[in-house]
C-alpha cells in the first residue's frame, strides 16, 4: 500500500521534467501512475467484498503512540477507486485541455501530490496521518484552484477555500486529538469499540462539534457552503477532480468513517439531517439561477454533498448503503458533467448557458456523454442513477430525526435537480444554434475519453447494479456501521428483482428489518406513498421540465430576493477577513511603527514591570550593609561622573556634551583603576581620547541641538529613565549581595602562564582562551571601518559631484 | 563599593535612555555612548568588584610566581570589557559617520522628518524655497479660493 503511495511521490516529482519532455502527450504517461494505483485497488477488490482489510503499518511517533497505519477495508476502497478512476481520466483530460502553458507541468505535479493527499486521508487509519494528509489536500487544491495566479479572482478563490477548510482542519485537529484521548486509541478502525465510552464522556457534545466543523467546512455544507462556486476559478480538470469526486467528499468520508464511533445519538441525526437537508435544498435552488456551466456544477455538487452528509445522518443500514451508492453514482455523472462543460468552454469560447445551443450537430459525441450523464444524474432507469436514488428514497423514509422537513427538502430538491439536469444536458446541444466565440466542433479524443468511460460505466452498471455494484457499495457500508444481518436481507431481495419495479418491495424489506416500534408506526404510511412513486417522479419531471421553460420569467420574478444574498455566510466570511486584516493591520503600525523610541520605551517597560517585580518582591531595594562604605575620593569621582552625565544629558552646547562625554570616559577609567584593571583603564582612556575626537570632528558639521519633542514627552521620558536607573542600581545590589566567585577564573588565574606562556591573565583570555572571540571582534572592527570610509567617500562622492554641477 | 557604583550605573542607565528616547540622532549616539558606560561598569560590578591593593591585587602574574595568587581580581569580567570597550567604539564611529552622512543627504536631525520620503536628496537652498512655497500653496489654495472670488 505504501508502494502505490510511493508511485504518484514519485509521479509527482518526476512530473515537471516528463511534461516538458513529452509536451502534450504527457497526460497520457502520467496517467500511469494513478493508473497503477487503479490496478492495485482493483485487484484487491474481491478480498475487500468479502470484508477483508489490508493494513501496513509504520512506526512514525512512537513517543505519542502515533503511527503511520494504513487500512484498506471497503470504505476505502470506495473511495480509493473513486479517486484513482478520477485520476486517471483527470491526468489524460488536464493536458489536452491546459494545452502547450508553461505551467501545464506545474499542475501535474500538483494534481499528482493531491491525488496522493486524497489516498492518504481515505487510507489512513491513524487520526494524526488522516489529519496531515487531510491538509495536505487542502494546501494543494489551493495551489490548484490558484492556478492562474495572474488573475486577482482566482488568488481570492484559493485564500477562501483554503482559509475555511484551514480553518475547519485546525478544529478537527483539536476534536480528533481529543476522541483519540477518550477513546485511548488513535486508531480509527480500534475506535468504534470505544463507542460507548465516547459517546458517553461529558466531552462528546465538543468532540462532535469539533469533528463536524471539519467535515462541514470540507464538504462545503450549510453556511461553510460558499467556497465550493467560488473554487470554480480553478481550472476545469481542477475542479472535475477536486469538486465533484474527491475533495469535497473528504468530509462525506470522514463522517462516514466516524459512523460507528460518533453516529446513532439524537446530536448526530439531527444536527446531520437538518444540516444535509438544508444544504440540499440551498444548492439546488441556488444551482438554478447560474449561467456559468461551471458554477451550475458547483452547485448541484453542494446539493449532493448535503444529501449525502443527510443520509449519513440518518444513520440507518439502508440509508448507508444510499450513501455510499450516491457517493460513486455522484463522482461518475458529475465527473463527465465538468468534463463536457470545460470541453463547451474551450471549443467556443463560452461557458455563458445562454449564448450555447445547437451543439449537438457539431459535438455529438459530448453531447451524447452529457445526455448520459444527466440522465444518470435526473434518475433515469436504467442508468445507474436511477438505482441510487432509489436506495435514496427508501432511506428518506427511514429518519427518525427531522423526518418531515427531509422529506420536503427531498422533494423540493428532487424537482430542482431535474431543472438543472435539464438545463446542462438538453439547452447547449438540443436547442437552436447561437453564436459563439469560437467556431465550435468535436473535441480531440483526449478530451472526451475520461468523461465517455464513466458515463458508460454508469449506464452499462445501472441494469446490473444489483449483482455488480451493490457487493462493493455494502462492504462500505458495513464499514460505516452498517450491520451485516440487514444488508444480507435486503441485497438477497434485490437480487431477486433488480429492475426499477423492485423499489416498494426493497423499501418494504428495508422496513421490516429496521427497528420494529418505529417500522410499526410508519409502514402504513410508508407504502401509501411508495404506491404513489411513480406518479410522484413523473410530476416531479414534469415540474422541474416546466421550471426551465418558464426560467426566465421565474428569474425576474425573485430577483428583489437575490438581494438577501449580501447578508449571507459569505457575507461573513468576507467581513471577517477584512476585518482581521485590519486588525492586524492597525496592532502592527502601533507595535512595528517604525520609531526607535517607542521600541525602547515598551522594552524598558517591560523589563521594569517583569524583571523588577520579582526583583522587587524578592528583596528590599536597599544597598547591603556590608558593602556601604564609600571613600572619599571615590564618592568625589562618582559625584562628578554623576555631574557630568547630567550636564551631557541636559546642555544645549554640542562640545560641552562632548566634553562631559569624556569626562565621563575618564571617569569609568578610573573605575576599571580603582577595580584593579589596568589593562582596562588604558584601553578606556585611549579609546575615550579617539571618541572625542571623533565627536569633535563631526559634531560641528551636525546642527545645533534642538528640542524636538514637547515638554510632556520628556518629562514622561525623564520619568522612565529615572525609573530604568534605580531598576539597575537596585540589580547591581542585588548582585552583590548574592556575591560569589567566578567559576571559570580560577582556571585562567592557574593556567595562564603554564598553558599560555603570559603573566597577564587578561590578555592571555583574550588572545588565547578565547582568541576566536577576539578574531570575530577584529572582523567586526574591519567591518565598522569599512562602512565608515563607505559612507565617508559616498559624501565626498557627492560633494564633488555637487560641485561639478553648480 | 558595590554601593556607590551601582549609583553611578544606575545614573548612565537612566541618562543614556533618556537620550535614546530623544528625536535628535545625535542625542540618540550621545545615550548610546553613556549607555555603553553603564554597561562596562555593569558587567564588572556583576563580577565581585573589590579595591585594587586594598582587597586585591591586578590579575597579572608576579615573576617567579606559577600562577595568580589570591586574592586577584578577577580577570574575566576584565576580558569581556575589554571587548565591549573596542566594539563599542567601533560602533560609536559608524554611527557617527551614519549620522553625518544622513545630516548631508536629508539636510535634517530629527529622527521623525527622515521619514518624509521627499528628504532623500539634500536639499539646495532653492529647493527648499521651492518646498515651503509648494507647503504653502497646497495648504493655502482651497481656503484661498473664496478669498479671491470675494477680493475680486
Amino acid at each position: 500500500m505504501f508502494a502505490i503511495l510511493a508511485t504518484l511521490a514519485l509521479a509527482a516529482f518526476l512530473a515537471p521534467s516528463l511534461t516538458r519532455w513529452a509536451g502534450r502527450r504527457c497526460g497520457w504517461i502520467l496517467a500511469l501512475a494513478p493508473g497503477a494505483a487503479l490496478a492495485y485497488l482493483v485487484s484487491r477488490l474481491p478480498a475487500v467484498i468479502d470484508g477483508e482489510t489490508f493494513d501496513a503499518t509504520v512506526s512514525w511517533v512512537p513517543a505519542l503512540d502515533v503511527s503511520l497505519d494504513l487500512r484498506l477495508d471497503g470504505l476505502s476502497m470506495v473511495f480509493g477507486l473513486l479517486i484513482t478512476a478520477m485520476g486517471v481520466a483527470t491526468m489524460i483530460y488536464a493536458a489536452a485541455y491546459i494545452g502547450d502553458d508553461q505551467r501545464l507541468g506545474r499542475l501535474n505535479a500538483t494534481l499528482l501530490a493531491f491525488m496522493l493527499a486524497m489516498l492518504g486521508v481515505v487510507l489512513a487509519d491513524d487520526v494524526i496521518t488522516l489529519f496531515v494528509a487531510w491538509e495536505l489536500t487542502g494546501i494543494t487544491s489551493y495551489l490548484l484552484i490558484g492556478y492562474d495566479n495572474h488573475k486577482f479572482q482566482a488568488r481570492r478563490a484559493a485564500l477562501q477555500a483554503l482559509l475555511v477548510t484551514g480553518l475547519g482542519g485546525l478544529v478537527l485537529l483539536v476534536g480528533l486529538t481529543m476522541l483519540s484521548w477518550i477513546a485511548g486509541t488513535t486508531q480509527m478502525s480500534a475506535m468504534s469499540a470505544a463507542a460507548g465510552s465516547v459517546q458517553g464522556s461529558p466531552l462528546y457534545g465538543v468532540v462532535l462539534a469539533m469533528v463536524l466543523v471539519g467535515a462541514f467546512t470540507k464538504s462545503a455544507q450549510f453556511p461553510f457552503h460558499f467556497w465550493l462556486p467560488g473554487a470554480m476559478a480553478a481550472p476545469t480538470p481542477v475542479s472535475a477532480f477536486l469538486h465533484s469526486a474527491t475533495m469535497v467528499k473528504a468530509g462525506v468520508y470522514l463522517l462516514a468513517r466516524m459512523q460507528p464511533v460518533l453516529g446513532g445519538t439524537e446530536a448526530w441525526h439531527t444536527t446531520l439531517g437538518v444540516v444535509g437537508a438544508t444544504t440540499m435544498l440551498l444548492g439546488a435552488v441556488m444551482a438554478f439561477p447560474q449561467r456559468d456551466l461551471k458554477k451550475i456544477l458547483a452547485y448541484t455538487t453542494v446539493s449532493a454533498l448535503g444529501m449525502l452528509t443527510m443520509l449519513i445522518g440518518i444513520g440507518t443500514s439502508a440509508a448507508l448503503v444510499a450513501a455510499m451508492a450516491y457517493v460513486v453514482v455522484h463522482a461518475l455523472y458529475k465527473g463527465p458533467l465538468f468534463h463536457v462543460a470545460g470541453i463547451i468552454d474551450h471549443e467556443t469560447g463560452t461557458r455563458e448557458l445562454s449564448s450555447l445551443g445547437g451543439l449537438r450537430r457539431t459535438m455529438p459525441i459530448t453531447a451524447a456523454i452529457a445526455a448520459m450523464a444527466a440522465l444518470s444524474m435526473a434518475a433515469v432507469p436504467p442508468l445507474l442513477g436511477a438505482y441510487a436514488k432509489q436506495l435514496v428514497h427508501a432511506a428518506e423514509g427511514e429518519a427518525t430525526a427531522a423526518a418531515g422537513y427531509i422529506y420536503w427538502t427531498a422533494l423540493a430538491t428532487g424537482i430542482v435537480t431535474t431543472s438543472v439536469a435539464v438545463m446542462l444536458a438538453v439547452l447547449p446541444f438540443w436547442r437552436a444554434g447561437r453564436e459563439t466565440p469560437k467556431q465550435p466542433h468535436e473535441a480531440p479524443i483526449s478530451l472526451w475519453l475520461g468523461a465517455g468511460l464513466l458515463a458508460t460505466l454508469a449506464l452499462l452498471l445501472g441494469p446490473v447494479a444489483g449483482t455488480t455494484f451493490r457487493p462493493l457499495v455494502d462492504a462500505a457500508a458495513r464499514v460505516a456501521g452498517a450491520s451485516p444481518s440487514e444488508l444480507h436481507e435486503e441485497t438477497s431481495l434485490g437480487l431477486a428483482s433488480t429492475s426499477h419495479a423492485a423499489e416498494p418491495a426493497s423499501a418494504g424489506a428495508l422496513e421490516g428489518a429496521a427497528d420494529q416500534a418505529h417500522a410499526d408506526a410508519d409502514h402504513g404510511a410508508e407504502h401509501g406513498e411508495h404506491g404513489s412513486g411513480t406518479l410522484l417522479k413523473l410530476v416531479t419531471i414534469a415540474t422541474g421540465v416546466l421550471l426551465v421553460w418558464r426560467r426566465d420569467a421565474l428569474l425576474a420574478a425573485v430577483a428583489p430576493v437575490g438581494g438577501l444574498a449580501r447578508f449571507g455566510p459569505e457575507a461573513v466570511y468576507r467581513l471577517s477577513v477584512i476585518g482581521l486584516k485590519s486588525f492586524s493591520g492597525v496592532l502592527t503600525r502601533f507595535i512595528q511603527n517604525g520609531y526607535l523610541r517607542s521600541y525602547i520605551f515598551v522594552v524598558l517597560l517591560a523589563t521594569i514591570v517583569l524583571a523588577g517585580y520579582p526583583l522587587f518582591s524578592d528583596r528590599a531595594p536597599l544597598p547591603p550593609l556590608a558593602v556601604l562604605d564609600i571613600r572619599l575620593y571615590e564618592g568625589l569621582i562618582v559625584m562628578a561622573m554623576l555631574m557630568a552625565t547630567l550636564f551631557a544629558t541636559g546642555t544645549d552646547s554640542r562640545l560641552a556634551a562632548v566634553v562631559a562625554l569624556g569626562l565621563i570616559g575618564i571617569g569609568v577609567a578610573i573605575n576599571f583603576m580603582i577595580m584593579g584593571g589596568p589593562d582596562l583603564a588604558m584601553t578606556q582612556l585611549a579609546i575615550e581620547t579617539l571618541s572625542v575626537l571623533l565627536f569633535v570632528f563631526i559634531l560641528h558639521r551636525l546642527p545645533r541641538f534642538e528640542h524636538f519633542t514637547s515638554l510632556a514627552e520628556r518629562r514622561r521620558d525623564l520619568v522612565l529613565s529615572l525609573m530604568v536607573g534605580a531598576f539597575f542600581t537596585s540589580l547591581v545590589w542585588g548582585i552583590a549581595t548574592e556575591g560569589g566567585e567566578s567559576a571559570l577564573s580560577p582556571y585562567f588565574a592557574e593556567h595562564s602562564l603554564s598553558e599560555g606562556k603570559g603573566h597577564n591573565v587578561v590578555n592571555v583570555i583574550l588572545v588565547d582562551f578565547r582568541g576566536l572571540d577576539t578574531m570575530g571582534e577584529i572582523t567586526v572592527l574591519a567591518v565598522a571601518a569599512l562602512g565608515v570610509f563607505g559612507l565617508m567617500r559616498l559624501n565626498l562622492d557627492k560633494e564633488k559631484k555637487n560641485g561639478k554641477v553648480a | 563599593m558595590v554601593t556607590w557604583l551601582a549609583m553611578l550605573i544606575g545614573g548612565l542607565y537612566a541618562a543614556g535612555f533618556y537620550l535614546m528616547l530623544r528625536r535628535s540622532l545625535i542625542k540618540i549616539i550621545l545615550g548610546l555612548a553613556i549607555f555603553a558606560h553603564g554597561a562596562n561598569l555593569m558587567i564588572l560590578a556583576a563580577g565581585n568588584p573589590r579595591r585594587v591593593d586594598v582587597d586585591v591585587k591586578i590579575p597579572i602574574v608576579p615573576e617567579g610566581a606559577e600562577q595568580l595568587l589570591q586574592p586577584y581580581a578577577d580577570p574575566l569580567p576584565q576580558a569581556l570589557v575589554l571587548t565591549a570597550i573596542v566594539i563599542g567604539f567601533g560602533l560609536q564611529a559608524f554611527t557617527l559617520a551614519l549620522a553625518k552622512s544622513v545630516y548631508d543627504r536629508m539636510g535634517v536631525d530629527d529622527v521623525d522628518a527622515m521619514r518624509d520620503p521627499d528628504l532623500t536628496e539634500p536639499p539646495t537652498r532653492r529647493d527648499a524655497q521651492e518646498l515651503v512655497s509648494h507647503e504653502e500653496l497646497d495648504s493655502v489654495a482651497p481656503a484661498a479660493l473664496p478669498g479671491t472670488a470675494v477680493g475680486s
